[in-house]
């Protein structure tokens, strides 16, 4: 990797690899082990989800789908094939979210705004009615317990470490995408799809690939979540799935690509602790909500971008 | 020589309103022409025609002998024309080098590469240095494109165009909104990107000095039709332009 002379850059990968990493070797509970995997699982989640949203410019209400779908690929194989099926069960998930992601897409890049928001939301409920309905096959609202991945997986620490790598390996690839070519095309989509067609590039294809690979790594994230929770509920493809990673975006700061990442942290810290002392945390959840959203739009990552320039570039006229 | 674009009977109305009627002309490879005429005449539904994002009613575009009636702008874009817009249209979070590289990306079919860090394209980098020193915008390339003021950004809007290497370029008012010093520059750049470029170009304008002053051949529009077409002596000297258009004092 290029690395830049970009100091939020090294912080993150530094937190990645440094405290993460370092999360098993100072002794911690299997309880922290699972709250740091759903961070890390939920950041790649967040951070897939915001190449549409904060990058692309759009909004889907309904990546909850193949967050599922990723788990659901896992669960199925395992309850009706066997454990050993653990590890295809989640390359058949990615492929059915590129496939399904491939499908859908063709249908919803027609519509902007607004109506493509709206258009996810009901694929995606469609989805989770189907499956919450279908109990034979998908356990239905029980959903399936019991999904302990085979051999060495089963070790709770390897399992962890192997979610830090892919975790770790998919963040990468993902902000190799928003560094080239192509995900300044994405940027110009969000800014000014009309000049894009009059420098000759397909506003629809572009957003169709961003949606294919946005939800393909979700998917990634959802397939692991079944190994670290054991078991899958319909819950994850319920519309507030999707709902909670646009939260944890905007937490973070959208217009930041590591500031989804950071938000899922600070969501999921605060859901844990606030947690344990009130049953009423997502009231906490929503004053911080509204607090970012009325006085600090730009989420944590990006207001202490803007806050660092304004200090520097009040230090550099305080010098003049 | 072959003309590079041909209007052959061009006619597009917007529900009864004629927007434009019976258009012809023909433009040769390496000419700079100008669009002129009242509010209203239909000066850029006539570049929208062009550059598909309008269907023409009825009526044949050629450009370069192919027919590219009902092609989308991406498809006449990757074919070598270019255009700017009337109201400036540039990625106004991009930096201003990266507003050009893009184009130069695209031109090269490496905008979709989805790997490599964009500073690593040399070409097409350098590519759209080059354009920036052009245009007297290369000391902004870091900045980000809205800082810019508003002449620059009709600059940029013209410079994200130039990076796709266009045969054709079509301008819509590229000084819409300039002081009058910065349309004095702005004259003397566009006759300079024609020659550099090796341009054909056709632009909209309502600055007659600029349309007397670098055009070879002006277009009158008036309601929809071509009222005139010749060198600027002759279209100067026209009654029918000055009646409808010009004036007396332009005499």
């Amino acid at each position: 990797m290029e690395i830049r002379n970009n100091y939020k850059e090294i912080v993150f990968w530094a937190i990645l690899f440094v405290i993460f990493g370092s999360l098993p070797i100072i002794g911690s509970s299997s309880y922290h082990l699972m709250l740091a995997s759903h961070i890390l699982l939920w950041g790649l989640f967040a951070v897939a989800f915001n190449m549409l949203w904060g990058v692309t410019g759009m909004l889907s209400f309904g990546q909850a789908l193949y967050f599922g779908l990723g788990g659901y690929g896992v669960g199925l194989m395992v309850r009706h094939v066997g454990s050993d099926w653990f590890v295809p069960g989640i390359g058949l998930g990615l492929i059915a979210a590129a496939i399904l992601s491939f499908a859908i897409g063709l249908l919803i890049i027609r519509v902007s705004g607004v109506f493509f928001t709206v258009l996810t939301l009901a694929f995606g409920q469609l989805v989770w009615q189907i499956t919450f309905r279908w109990y034979e096959f998908t356990g239905g609202d029980d959903g399936i317990q019991g999904i302990i991945p085979p051999g060495i997986l089963s070790n709770k620490l390897f399992y962890y470490y192997a979610t830090l790598l892919i975790v770790i390996a998919s963040i990468w690839l993902l902000r190799r995408i928003s560094l080239s070519p192509l995900g300044v095309l994405l940027r110009c989509v969000r800014q000014n799809p009309n000049r894009v067609s009059f420098i000759g590039q397909s506003v629809r294809y572009s957003q169709l690939r961003i949606y294919i690979v946005s939800s393909v790594f979700s998917a990634l994230a959802g397939g692991l979540m079944a190994g670290v929770d054991n078991s899958i509920h319909t819950d994850m493809l319920y519309w507030t799935t999707s709902g909670e990673v646009i939260l944890m975006s905007v937490l973070g700061g959208i217009g930041q690509f590591f500031g989804p990442f950071i938000g899922t942290a600070v969501f999921i810290v605060i859901q844990e602790f606030v947690g344990a002392k009130t049953e009423y945390w997502p009231l906490i959840i929503g004053l911080i909500m509204m607090t970012m959203v009325l006085l600090l739009p730009r989420g944590l990552v990006g207001e202490f971008e803007a806050l660092k320039t304004r200090l520097q570039s009040r230090m550099v006229a305080d010098r003049g | 020589m072959e003309p590079v674009l041909v209007l052959d009977k061009l006619d597009k109305s917007f529900g009864g309103l004629t927007v434009t009627y019976d258009v012809s002309f023909s433009v040769m490879p390496g000419e700079i022409s100008a669009i002129i005429g009242p509010n209203g005449a239909g000066k850029t539904t006539l570049f929208n025609q062009i550059t598909g994002n309008l269907l023409p009613d009825k009526g044949r575009i050629l450009f370069k002998n192919e027919q590219i009636t009902g092609l989308s702008p991406q498809e006449i874009v990757a074919r070598g024309m270019g255009r700017s817009f009337q109201i400036t249209s540039i990625f106004p979070e991009e930096s201003v080098l990266e507003n050009v590289r893009i184009s130069c990306l695209s031109r090269r079919k490496e905008a979709l590469n989805p790997f490599r860090n964009v500073a690593r394209f040399k070409e097409a980098t350098d590519q759209a240095y080059f354009v920036l020193e052009s245009l007297g915008l290369a000391k902004h390339a870091e900045r980000p494109a809205f800082e810019l003021a508003h002449g620059d950004q009709k600059l940029l809007d013209i410079g994200i165009a130039l990076g796709l290497e266009p045969q054709l370029l079509l301008l819509d008012e590229p000084t819409a909104g300039m002081s009058p010093d910065e349309r004095q520059l702005t004259r003397d750049l566009i006759k300079r990107l024609w020659e550099e470029f090796n341009l054909t170009l056709i632009f909209i304008e309502h600055d007659m000095d600029i349309v007397f002053g670098i055009a070879q051949i002006v277009r009158v529009l008036q309601l929809g039709r071509l009222l005139a077409e010749g060198p600027p002596e002759e279209i100067r000297n026209n009654p029918e332009v000055i009646t409808a258009y010009l004036g007396e004092e332009v005499r």
